[in-house]
């Protein structure tokens, strides 16, 4: 069945192009035509050491892309394709990837490795590999085989076990399996390449080793051989041990009391005198222990029992030592390394650990930091004013207000000169700090604003990542303003900073278009939180603006795929504008005229934005749209002949799932402002949105926006809702279903579920109350289930808040719409009584009234 | 080297507002369509009916409407709040001066008084519907003309940022507004962040009314965004002490009256016997009608709606009719159908004949105050 494809292989690498792709095309026809037959081919190719090694390799690779992909749907494809292949077939290639373990040429047992890790992912779990573990603890013994065996199979057994979860395994073989890689890490048995193969197979394997950890003696023996392996003399074995570290600080954290002396040693050697890439994982041992013990902090559960896991304070004991320590790697910066948004060094990661502590120990922190700040913050070197900056930005969250406002004061008049510093990492850091300091505290008044804008604007016309940062500490001062009453100190300065904010956005000296996009985002938070009685005149100016530099997009020229990328990307900053404007101003009677006048001029500019990106709907001008909608109201009518088709596509875009489910928001905003002349459209929408309904292809994410869009539509278009109603309220109540079969141990789905409840209430509510009157008798025949699924969703005493507003809600519209009809499925149930006397006795007011008018319209059924 | 994917490159600027402008659609998006379905449910329990659509022949008062923002087509016959405060003129006045829950004079007692009814002392001033909605608070007098547009700490009163409640949602109170402190006396509350209370016993509205209003800040001095200060008024159970307290007891306020109210009474607009005012001259200093001098005139005088047949009529439902004018007269004075007329009781006064009214001497003094909107009730010009 296997045939000869070494040469096809080999010629598929040829330099070539014609010969590479008519290569591709025939093992791309073999894969197609013979699944089985093409595996068994790659594998025999793997195997056979007699083979060239590029035809190996590749025929490794295009095995393990055969059995894994990125993509969900695809990974899910080709599992379905593995699971199918006939069991003999899939023995022998088993067979012959074991078998290639052995081989002398490391990439072929390399490639084989992660093979053999693909095919467990999808075999251990249903019990259809049992003999695997056996196999590869059988290599561990073997004498007469090559040394690169041993370190095949640790590193085979590694991949395995971060393939699989730890539930897959029987505790035997789990015990097995650590015993062969412990032993693998011995340093008087094993080469340095077994050391290093066997630490990694650790790291992979601890989450399995619960059980080893809770007995004392196991756990003590490990914590041995890793904190021995941790002083090896290659550095790559120290790293990897120091990973296996990192890995038990978040695994076992409850269980490190006796060790923490020991581990504070190493680790602080390590940062101190180790190789970089040592230090930086020891480090990030008290990050993980700091992101534990601030999990047990926010998660605390206040009676103490059992449950509750303990917390050790590891960090507050070692506090005087740890704090030193890190600042003292605060001075290791590396020239340029702001220049590099992926740059990793001592200097972030001990500024990141430092930002844990400070969370975690909160005020503590600052008479260990403050010193180090004041210090070095006015020393010649550059190095120590950034890093005494550094510092101090980095304990700005977690220490109470009181202790750090003052601090800050005292400071705020020295950190803006330092936005003038001759370094650039130094002003760099600074304008980060500023950004935290408005972000973090409240400290902005009428006698520091002034000086504080000026500064900014000044420094926005520094270097591009240093006005990036700028930016952002705009964006938060802003952001200090919104809901507040002092809005309006902000508008003396709202034109200077549009003004300034504008120019950044032109700017040509960047590579790329962050500090563009930085500085439109910016403006859209400065317009959000500006006082719009006093700035309206300056946002409505800015309107104009922005649509001037929307049109100047379409006249780019668009000369290949990454013109249009660009192109693209400055249309969704500048509609983000747009939306954010359009917002603002509807939001009073007043500005709104502001909107419409231009109305026309806008939806004409979306529509060309639509235009010329063919594929896809653009998101942002959709987003826009829904807004603009919402401004204009009953006028949109004029712009739905054309812009309906764009609503379609949307509507049918399945692979870019926020596109669709911001369109579906987009059709409620519609519904709200046309009302009933929305009716011309409905078949169209309504046919697409219960298409997406069935669609396995869809986000499951979209699903509940489009059941609050059904009541939208039925809200808004009354009886005429009618002939949707046999094909809307059976999914409506499928979904229910669903709804009812979630597994309340998990947490994401039960999220995903509370959307869903919410959404199909709002349906409900929005039909009922459309209904009402004329048609409301159509919705007997579902007045029953409705109530069983309300009583269901009562019955989960977790539920989200905004569920139970939804569920009392649409009881009341079953009462209101329904009446008399609904009185003895009211008097049948009981469960009601107690949900409305939970809800009337709640602290939300909006809850509380609703509960009120239900009760109301209950107790109207229950009198008639 | 590459930090963790777990740790975020912490020193870059963190901000993404295209999730911050997702997370504000939805938002404003969830919040329109709470209101939308809000008002659905709202307006059931709220519309009210207007039942006389054919145009008054009174002229505009309206001081604010303007030319071509008239309404052209005819309005419908039902009406809520929302959108009966867009009429204007005429029709505006004639809806508004409908909606209120009118008192009819007390002639005797009723029967358990001290445990069926509420007492307090009416604060004098103007009686007028305060509506809050959208960002702003507007007063409408009985006559439907408005009193006051003003920002107000009221639900949806201002335009400042209320997190509590949607901007759609709207406030109706009944109030009135004593002059002097430049206060708005709270005396029933119609509709509460979009819920009617039409429906509700006069005991719920009050005590929702005495639990609601504080919390909004409407009763702390003005401010920028609350121009005028809301007060309650002590409301009394009908028994000796609380009679007394109505009745003598020291108010913030210059008294006009005591008004009962009946606790089981829903709000009902119009006259009704579920309400009940008392005037003596302990508790008002307007026991008896005064002219715009403030000058108590000879006689008593009546206003009575004139009606087809020439009868003149109270404004109750029923009408009691209380005399007649013949056809030459009215032509002679230009008078026409529903208009209010001015009438001195002469000396002849009522005569009563087995409990009903017999006659009225009545003199013709001219056609009342444009600013009124409805005859003198019965109860009123027998006391």
């Amino acid at each position: 069945m296997a045939m000869e494809i070494t040469q096809i292989l080999l010629s598929a690498q040829a330099l070539d192009a014609r010969v590479r792709t008519e290569a591709e095309a025939s093992l791309r026809q073999f894969q197609e035509q013979n699944l089985p037959a093409f595996l068994l081919s790659l594998s025999f190719e793997l195997a056979n050491n007699d083979k060239p090694i590029e035809s190996r390799r590749l025929a490794g690779i295009i095995l393990k892309n055969s059995l894994d992909a990125k993509d969900a749907a695809r990974k899910n494809l080709l599992v379905q394709q593995w699971v199918g292949i006939e069991i003999s077939v899939k023995s022998q290639i088993k067979e012959l990837l074991l078998r290639t373990l052995g081989s002398s040429a490391h990439e072929a047992w390399h490639t084989s490795a992660q093979v053999i890790a693909k095919v467990a992912s999808i075999e251990i779990p249903q019990k259809q590999w049992p003999e695997l573990i056996g196999a590869l603890l059988n290599n561990m013994t073997q004498r007469d085989q090559p040394a690169s065996l041993k370190q095949a199979t640790l590193e085979t057994l590694g991949y395995v076990c971060e393939e699989i979860s730890h539930q897959d395994l029987a505790q035997d073989e789990v015990n097995t399996v650590l015993t062969a890689v412990v032993q693998g890490m011995n340093l008087a048995e094993h080469s340095p390449e077994v050391r290093l193969a066997a630490t990694r197979a650790l790291c992979n394997a601890l989450a399995f080793a619960q059980t080893n950890f809770d007995n004392e003696m196991e756990r003590n023996y490990i914590m041995k051989v890793v904190c021995e392996t941790a002083m090896s003399k290659e550095a790559e074995i120290r790293q990897a041990a120091f990973e296996c570290l990192v890995s038990i600080a978040s695994l076992y954290y409850e269980l490190l009391e006796p060790y923490m002396q020991t581990l504070f040693e190493l680790t602080s050697n390590a940062v101190k005198g180790d190789e970089e890439a040592v230090a930086l994982q020891a480090i990030e041992f008290w990050s993980s222990i700091c992101d534990e013990e601030i999990e047990l902090q926010d998660y605390e559960s206040p009676e103490v029992g059992e449950s509750g896991a303990p917390h050790s304070c590891f960090i507050e004991k070692a506090l005087s030592v740890l704090v030193p320590m890190l600042l003292e790697t605060l001075l290791k910066q590396e020239e340029d390394q702001d220049q590099d948004d992926t740059v990793w060094n001592l200097s972030m990661a001990g500024g990141t650990c430092l930002g844990l502590v400070a969370r975690t120990v909160g005020d503590a922190i600052l008479p260990l930091v403050m010193p180090f700040v004041e210090e070095n913050i006015k020393k010649p070197d550059w190095h120590c004013r950034e890093a005494a900056t550094y510092a101090f930005g980095s304990v700005l969250e977690g220490p109470t207000a009181e202790k750090l406002s003052p601090l800050v004061n005292a400071g705020l008049d020295f950190l803006l000169s330092l936005m003038k510093d001759e370094n650039s990492h130094v002003r760099d850091t600074t304008a980060w700090t500023l950004s935290r300091v408005f972000e973090l505290l409240d400290i902005i008044s009428s006698e520091n604003l002034q000086k504080v804008v000026i500064v900014l604007l000044e420094s926005i016309r520094d270097a591009s990542h240093i006005a990036e940062k700028v930016c952002g500490a705009i964006y938060f001062l802003a952001q200090g303003f919104e809901d507040s009453e002092s809005s309006s100190l902000l508008s003396p300065y709202l034109m200077d900073m549009i003004t300034g904010l504008l120019n950044t956005a032109d700017r040509t000296d960047s590579s790329d278009s962050k500090l563009r996009s930085s500085a439109y985002e910016t403006i859209n938070e400065v317009v959000r939180c500006s006082n719009l009685a006093e700035s309206s005149q300056i946002i409505v100016q800015l309107l104009p603006v922005i649509m001037n530099k929307l049109q100047q997009t379409l006249e780019l020229q668009i000369m290949k795929s990454d013109d249009r990328e660009k192109q693209g990307d400055l249309q969704a900053s500048l509609c983000g504008v747009l939306q954010v404007i359009i917002q603002k101003l509807s939001s009073t009677d007043e500005t709104r005229p502001a909107v419409v006048q231009f109305a026309d001029q806008i939806m004409a500019l979306f529509l060309s934005v639509f235009a010329c990106h063919s594929s896809t709907v653009h998101e942002e001008a959709m987003l826009a749209i829904g807004a603009l909608a919402y401004a204009t109201g009953a006028e949109f009518l004029k712009y739905m002949p054309e812009f309906s088709k764009y609503l379609q596509m949307g509507l049918q875009n399945f692979e870019e799932y926020q596109v669709c489910s911001i369109t579906v928001g987009v059709v409620g905003d519609i519904c709200r402002a046309l009302d009933d002349k929305i009716l011309p459209f409905c078949d169209g929408i309504m046919e697409l949105l219960l298409k997406d309904l069935q669609s396995d292809m869809l986000h499951q994410s979209v699903k509940p926006a489009i059941f609050s869009c059904f009541g939208d539509i039925a809200l808004a278009i009354g009886e005429q809702f009618e002939k949707y109603v046999h094909h809307a309220l059976p999914m409506m109540q499928q979904a229910a279903e669903i709804c009812a079969q979630i597994d309340p141990s998990d947490e994401e789905l039960m999220e995903y579920g509370y959307q869903l409840k919410r959404s199909i209430f709002e349906a409900y509510s929005g039909i009922l109350q459309g209904f009402k009157d004329t048609k409301s008798e159509l919705m007997l025949p579902y007045a029953s289930h409705l109530l069983q699924f309300i009583e269901l969703v009562c019955n989960d005493k977790q539920r989200d808040e905004s569920v139970t507003k939804a569920t009392v809600a649409v009881m009341g519209d079953l009462a209101d719409a329904l009446g008399s009809n609904t009185k003895l499925l009211f008097r049948d149930c009981v469960f009601y009584i107690d949900f409305l006397g939970e809800c009337l006795q709640s602290d939300d007011e909006q809850l509380k009234e609703t509960a009120t008018w239900t009760q109301g319209m209950i107790g109207r059924v229950m009198v008639s | 080297m590459a930090p963790p994917d777990h740790r975020r490159p912490y020193k870059r600027p963190a901000i993404s507002d295209q999730q911050r402008r997702r997370e504000l659609s939805l938002l404003r998006q969830a919040q329109s369509r709470l209101d939308a379905q809000h008002r659905a449910r709202c307006l059931a329990s709220s519309v009210l009916s207007l039942e006389n659509p054919e145009p008054d022949s009174v002229p505009e008062l309206e001081l604010e409407s303007k030319p071509g923002e008239e309404r052209s087509e005819a309005p419908p016959k039902e009406f809520d709040v929302r959108q009966a405060s867009k009429l204007r003129g005429a029709e505006a006045r004639k809806w508004f001066a409908r909606q209120l829950m009118l008192p009819e004079w007390m002639i005797d007692v009723p029967d358990r008084l001290s445990q069926d009814w509420y007492v307090f002392a009416r604060p004098a001033g103007k009686r007028c519907f305060v509506v809050s909605s959208n960002g702003a608070a507007v007063s409408r007098l009985r006559n439907g003309s408005i009193l006051h547009r003003f920002p107000s700490a009221l639900p949806s009163g201002a335009r400042t940022r209320d997190v509590s409640g949607s901007a759609q949602s709207y406030s109706i109170l009944d109030c009135i507004f004593h002059e002097p402190d430049q206060t708005y006396y709270a005396i029933d509350m119609l509709c509460w962040r979009g819920y009617s209370l039409y429906d509700c016993t006069a005991e719920f509205r009050f005590f929702w009314l005495n639990s609601k209003l504080a919390e909004t800040g409407a009763c702390e001095p003005p401010s920028q965004y609350h121009r005028y200060r809301f007060s309650l008024v002590p409301v009394y159970n009908c028994d000796h002490s609380g009679l007394h307290a109505a009745y003598t007891g020291a108010a913030p306020y210059v008294k006009d009256g005591l008004l009962f109210y009946n606790k089981e009474a829903h709000y009902q607009t119009g006259n009704t016997p579920l309400a009940l005012v008392w005037k003596d001259e302990n508790c008002s200093q307007y026991v008896i009608d005064t002219d715009s001098q403030g000058n108590v005139p000879k006689q008593q005088q009546v206003v009575l709606e004139l009606q087809e047949d020439g009868k003149l009529t109270t404004s109750d439902d029923p009408p009691v009719v209380f005399g007649c004018l013949d056809g030459d007269f009215i032509q002679k004075s230009g008078l026409c159908l529903g208009n209010l007329l001015r009438f001195a009781i002469g000396d002849g006064g009522l005569s009563f004949v087995d409990g009903g009214l017999d006659k009225a001497d009545l003199c013709y003094l001219g056609k009342s105050n444009r600013a009124r909107a409805f005859a003198d009730s019965y109860s009123k010009l027998i006391s």
